[in-house]
């Protein structure tokens, strides 16, 4: 899958600060034209292996490629990359203006032309004269994407964009990110905002406690690997026995009055037949998509081997029949 | 924000074109313009200009009252205008020109430290060696501009004050106006030699500490600590080799014949103690982390 023309290519990143390890083995691989959500909780190391992937942090082991170059080798490696890591910073006590173009010179390649364009897009025309120091939160974010986009970016890094924004300035922030990917451009997107993830995004990459746990496509999860059935009959106790016989289903088990478990939709067809012929009459036997959220909190709570991991993986093992698409499980 | 993306996207660089990138210049420029609007740079020039005036007026208010320091020129600040620039560096040696120096120098990587923006432009298409170098060019810059504006607006005030009138050099010969005033100039050139070692040192702490206010006063308190050493009792021996002993390197000029020998060795001092400094700023800014901000 992966290959020297991947966006991004990080293979076994480490990150140790003494004994304490932020980042323990990234892998992860990005294509050109994706939209990835990098989704973890604080302090799970996305911060650092976005560092790390722009060049900032030198990483104690592993390697990360941008469209095949080392960023640690050359700073050419970001030609065509731009984004920012934790907020936007600016020099305060100069414009936004002219903060745009002292950027403009220090990336060269008429980047100055396109101040106007970029001040434009992200609506700062009017507070271009004004000094950064005076900003609002919204309003450095916004120019840290003006200053992005004046690199004519093949790939941009955003860490939390619409932190800060208020509900209009999130949605804007939203469309523009849509827009820019629409347009081509590929997306490493890290938020908190599962939402809006899964609403822009096209693949969703989990990290925990520095290593990806999981990675994959919206659309796989939208196709129903992993979907939660919950299921009442006239005899739960008997109901449950079939469940855990039946190929197919996983994490067979008592939930709220209910059989709960995990299946494709053929394994429920086939579990509706043998739970009639064993007697067991179905009084309810409802789908719960499993969306982004109870993945991410599925990986990313307790100790990080949740069900749905789990389950993921056995799907994933589970013959094609029964998981109509793939599911990338992490390893 | 607009609907629209003007820019777009961009397009990949068709394979063999190079794009035309910027360099040490560009960054020289810039860290120039970024001094124009900080209170920082006026603070240090303005420092510069006033303390010759201010000498200057002194002069003239207490010359008939008070005839000479028992320092060198001393006697003649009433006499030639080109006395006090000479004095100005003398006493400019304890703390005036290293903390005006410190004021950039110590702050100018640390600054970037203090606004978060080192993440800004390390991630542009700059390297980070070209980055350090404008950098490094631009607090010398400073520096020699502090000195030598300085030194100027010394020769100016002394000259309305005293006239620009001969000079009697430390041999007790006497020299011309024109000649002395070109000996001032190369004086304040070779004044530069330990203010780069400063310079170097501001640099070190300013990449080290990443605090500005921590390495204005750190190198300022070297550069006082330095002059104490010279004092302490036992210690003489290292006089020759004291930073603070560079600064006086200059009054090898003003005897005559030319005494080359302390100026000589100011650049081999000087150098001992800037070399390794800006070895040490440009090796950590190289490999450094860009972890905060």
């Amino acid at each position: 899958m992966s290959s020297a023309l991947a966006a991004i290519e990080v293979r076994g990143l480490v990150k140790r600060y003494g004994k304490i390890v932020a980042v323990a083995g990234v892998d992860l691989t990005v294509e050109v034209g994706d939209v990835l959500g990098y989704l973890g909780p604080n302090g799970a190391g996305k911060t650092t292996s976005l560092r790390m992937m722009l060049g900032l942090i030198q990483p104690t082991a592993g390697t990360v490629r941008l469209f095949g170059r080392d960023p640690l080798a050359s700073v050419r490696a970001l030609d065509g990359v731009a984004g920012f890591v934790e907020a936007p910073a600016f020099y305060p006590y100069m414009s936004g203006r002219r903060n745009l173009e002292l950027l403009a010179a220090f990336d060269g390649a008429g980047a100055r032309t396109r101040i106007d364009s970029a001040l434009s897009t992200v609506d700062l025309v009017g507070r271009a004269g004004d000094k950064v120091g005076g900003y609002s939160h919204g309003m450095r974010q916004r120019l840290g994407i003006a200053a992005a986009l004046l690199r004519e970016p093949k790939l941009l890094l955003l860490d939390e964009p619409a932190t800060g924004l208020d509900p209009a300035g999130m949605r804007d922030m939203r469309r523009l990110i849509r827009r820019l990917a629409d347009d081509g451009m590929t997306v490493l997107l890290s938020s908190h905002l599962l939402g809006e993830v899964q609403e822009i995004c096209n693949r969703v990459a989990i990290i925990r406690n520095g290593r990806i746990v999981y990675q994959g496509t919206i659309a796989a999860l939208a196709r129903g690997e992993g979907t939660i059935y919950h299921l009442a009959t006239t005899d739960d106790g008997h109901a449950e026995q079939i469940c855990a016989k039946q190929p197919g289903l996983v994490d067979v088990r008592q939930e709220n009055g209910k059989v709960a478990f995990i299946a494709g939709q053929t394994a429920v067809d086939e579990l509706s037949r043998a739970l009639v012929e064993n007697g067991v009459l179905i009084h309810e036997l409802a789908p719960q998509m499993v969306n982004l959220e109870d993945l991410f909190f599925s990986l990313t709570e307790g100790d990080g081997t949740g069900p749905l991991l789990a389950d993921a993986e056995a799907l994933a093992a589970a013959p094609p029949a029964q998981t109509p698409g793939p599911v990338e499980a992490a390893r | 924000m607009s609907a629209t993306v003007a820019s777009g996207p961009a397009r990949a660089q068709p394979a063999g074109v190079e794009r035309r990138r910027p360099g040490v210049g560009t960054v020289y420029r810039w860290e120039l313009a970024k001094l124009r609007y900080q209170k920082r740079t006026y603070l240090g020039l303005g420092a510069a200009i006033l303390v010759p005036i201010l000498f200057a007026l002194a002069i003239h208010f207490h010359h008939n009252r008070h005839r000479g320091g028992g320092f060198a020129f001393s006697d003649y600040l009433s006499r030639s205008g080109l006395a006090l620039p000479l004095v100005i560096l003398l006493f400019g040696a304890i703390w005036l020109f290293p903390l005006i120096v410190a004021l950039v120098a110590g702050d100018i990587f640390a600054s970037e430290d203090h606004n978060g923006t080192l993440k800004t432009i390390l991630t542009r298409s700059l390297e980070r060696h070209q980055i350090f170098a404008g950098k490094a060019l631009v607090a010398a810059t400073y520096a020699a501009v502090a000195v030598l504006l300085g030194g100027t607006v010394a020769i100016i005030a002394g000259t309305v004050q005293s006239g620009f009138n001969s000079l009697q050099s430390l041999s007790g010969t006497i020299v011309s106006a024109p000649k002395a005033l070109e000996l001032v100039y190369v004086s304040l050139l070779v004044y530069l030699v330990p203010i780069a070692a400063i310079v170097c040192l501001g640099l070190l702490l300013s990449t080290v500490t990443r605090n500005s206010a921590a390495a204005i006063v750190g190198t300022l308190m070297f550069s006082l600590l330095i002059q104490l050493v010279g004092v302490l009792p036992g210690l003489s021996g290292t006089t020759p080799y004291l930073l603070s002993t560079q600064f006086n390197a200059w009054q090898g000029l003003l005897r005559t014949p030319i005494d080359w020998e302390p100026i000589v060795r100011a650049v081999w001092v000087c150098a001992l103690y800037g070399i390794p400094a800006l070895a040490g700023a440009f090796l950590i800014f190289l490999r450094r982390d860009v972890a905060g901000g």
